[in-house]
């Protein structure tokens, strides 16, 4: 009879009542739309890193990835590539192998990083074949042909049909020189990559700098983020298989790591993490207007009740009672007003996600350097629970306080009360 | 056998910094299936009496016995408990759960005495016919009369056989028909189940039903009139 009356209690004022839940419900709607564009938000900031860059993992020589010295290669690529063909989520590979050199056209020399490309493969990974602003990208059957990023162009005073001539170490620690051909020029929209970044064929990087085979990374993809860390495991247990029972005197990893995109770039997970904090902040005061206004709710049907509640407490109510009757009341109004919520966050998000929300004036800017002009927001198991988990445990905690003074009334002085 | 003693009891309440002393050592006993009155003008203490008699409040001084029992200086859930099972309380308005059904009204008592559901139902629907409810056992109280939802009151006090019935000013808000239908079907019950019934009242009608009137002034026994 408990669970009646509370029911119906709850509905005694149904104005209040419904303002309530609406207020509930309000708060877990923006939850789940916010925490899905925040998610969304990252999505792209992490593919457009990824696409442009690291890739989701990359497959180097332990430590290359704080020291790029020439001579921690990968010295037999193709047996990597091998696993990740049979690795499931992975959607495509490449070979990667950069030196520093110096960089002369006719009439300036700049410091860049010299990167050897598989053309085909690389145009299957990274984005830098969307952003050529000049020009094309590199083909399987080009040699001594280079793309260039914009500024480092801009810098050299080349353009397309230029020559600039690289002059770096060999791997064996001879001058490694060649005359390249611009071919293209690229503006990925990462300044610093564009001032120093010079792409060349893998095949003529490893002739010019006496690689053999070898390179430096071995890039991989998958088909979704959240895919990373399986694959990550899956290519780690592949390039360091549990060691046999007696050593057979080989070194079987050849010293080899996988890293993922986090491990890689850092500073765009500190990025992430600030811009998170900031949104937690945001979401904590949501919350503690949501908690004043429910807890608003809460103690004025107390308060409009002590005179009946101390007749329940006359006729042998006990306080454990009538507590438990006021946090069932809480807990009805808590309850429809987070169902509510979930559905309409998850209905919008879920529209959102779908369509996607136009960047206004930034996305024509954004799309010229492969980045979507649209936010999809992304809506997760994690996403659509976590902002109505905390909604429930502050609505809670915000009933407890009126359930936890009815336990202080005193029948006569309860039944005074006008 | 007596089923209230009152000793020497006072109540003192503070309004302010001003002491008001409702009762001033007021004595008394009450035998088993007595029809009693308190009575006397406002102020003069019956309210506060009454209430400490049903537990519902707890004397400065003196000590008050019920069926025998000490009530005073019980704690709030031993109180709790005995007004569940020994008293009755019936209220000047009415303090009927306005959320709840006639019947719902008096079932909630024997729910909180642990009472299977079928037998609350049939002991609620058999009180209410005998306080003459029948057909309106569904009723939330605002669509009961003034003298209607006191008939529930009056249910809800007698249906778990109590010891003792309380009544504070129980025909103050009923015209005088009202009031004299209540007051018979009360006297009824009191002769039929043989339940103690003390009222406080300053209503003349309640007193001519009474077989004992004790009236109060001042906080203290004035006058006592056996009929």
């Amino acid at each position: 009879m408990e669970i009646l009356m509370a029911w119906r209690n709850v509905w005694r004022n149904p104005r209040r009542t419904i303002l309530t839940i609406l207020a509930i419900a309000f708060a877990c709607l923006v939850l789940i739309f916010m925490l899905s564009v925040q998610v969304g938000t990252y999505e792209v900031m992490i593919n457009a890193s990824v696409k442009t860059r690291t890739g989701h993992i990359q497959v180097i020589k332990k430590g290359y990835n704080k020291d790029h010295k020439i001579r921690q290669v990968v010295s037999d690529p193709e047996s990597i590539a091998k696993i990740l063909d049979q690795t499931p989520h992975v959607t495509a590979h490449t070979f990667r192998a950069n030196a520093f050199a110096l960089l002369s056209s006719d009439l300036r020399t700049c410091a860049g990083l010299i990167t050897g490309v598989d053309p085909e493969r690389e145009s299957k990974i990274s984005n830098i074949v969307h952003t050529m602003r000049k020009g094309r990208f590199l083909k399987p059957s080009d040699t001594n042909t280079a793309v260039l990023g914009a500024l480092l162009a801009k810098n050299l005073k080349v353009n397309v049909g230029d020559e600039v001539v690289a002059l770096g170490s060999a791997m064996d620690g001879s001058v490694a020189a060649t005359v390249l051909k611009v071919a293209g020029i690229f503006s990925s929209g990462m300044d610093d990559y564009d001032r120093s970044a010079i792409q060349i064929p893998l095949p003529h990087f490893q002739e010019v700098f006496y690689m053999e085979n070898a390179v430096h990374e071995v890039v991989v993809t998958c088909d979704s983020l959240w895919h990373v860390s399986r694959v990550k495991e899956s290519l780690a247990a592949a390039l360091h298989p549990k060691p046999p029972a007696e050593p057979t005197g080989q070194d079987a990893d050849q010293g080899l790591v996988c890293l993922s995109w986090d491990e890689l770039t850092p500073g765009l997970i500190q990025s992430i993490q600030m811009d998170l904090g900031g949104g937690l902040i945001f979401y904590a005061i949501l919350l503690v207007m949501v908690a004043f206004s429910i807890m608003n709710t809460f103690v004025m049907a107390v308060f409009e009740r002590t005179r009946e509640l101390g007749t329940l407490l006359a006729i042998g109510a006990g306080p454990g009672r009538l507590s438990k009757m006021l946090v069932l009341e809480s807990a009805f109004l808590t309850l429809w007003g987070i169902t509510l919520g979930i559905l309409a966050g998850c209905v919008l998000t879920f529209w959102f996600q779908h369509t996607g929300i136009p960047l206004g004036g930034a996305e024509g800017m954004l799309k010229q350097y492969g980045i979507p002009g649209l936010i999809r927001p992304r809506l997760t198991l994690a996403t659509a629970l976590s902002g109505p988990a905390l909604v429930f445990i502050i609505t809670t905690l915000t009933a407890l306080y009126p359930a936890l003074k009815v336990r202080r009334l005193t029948p006569v002085d309860a039944m005074r009360a006008v | 056998m007596n089923m209230v003693d009152v000793k020497e009891v006072s109540k003192t309440y503070k309004q302010g910094k001003v002491a008001v002393h409702a009762l001033a050592g007021v004595s008394l006993s009450i035998a088993k299936g007595e029809f009693c009155a308190l009575a006397g003008p406002s102020g003069s203490g019956k309210t506060t009496l009454l209430n400490l008699i049903g537990g519902l409040d707890t004397p400065t001084q003196g000590k008050i016995f019920l069926d025998n029992d000490e009530i005073t200086g019980l704690s709030q859930s031993r109180l709790a408990s005995i007004r569940l099972n020994k008293i009755g309380f019936i209220f000047q308005s009415y303090n009927i759960i306005p959320v709840l059904s006639a019947r719902e009204n008096v079932e909630y008592v024997m729910l909180m005495q642990g009472v299977p559901a079928r037998e609350r139902s049939e002991r609620a629907r058999a009180v209410l016919d005998d306080v003459g409810l029948a057909g309106m056992h569904d009723r939330r109280p605002a669509e009961l009369s003034g003298g209607q939802q006191q008939r529930v009151a009056v249910a809800r006090a007698i249906v778990s056989n109590p010891a003792i019935v309380l009544a504070d000013e129980p025909t103050a808000n009923l015209d005088s028909q009202t009031g004299q239908g209540l007051l018979e079907m009360m006297a009824r019950m009191n002769e039929e189940r043989n339940v103690t019934f003390i009222f406080s009242t300053h209503d003349r009608m309640v007193m001519d039903f009474a077989h004992r009137i004790i009236r109060l002034k001042d906080g203290l026994v004035a006058h006592e009139q056996i009929k």
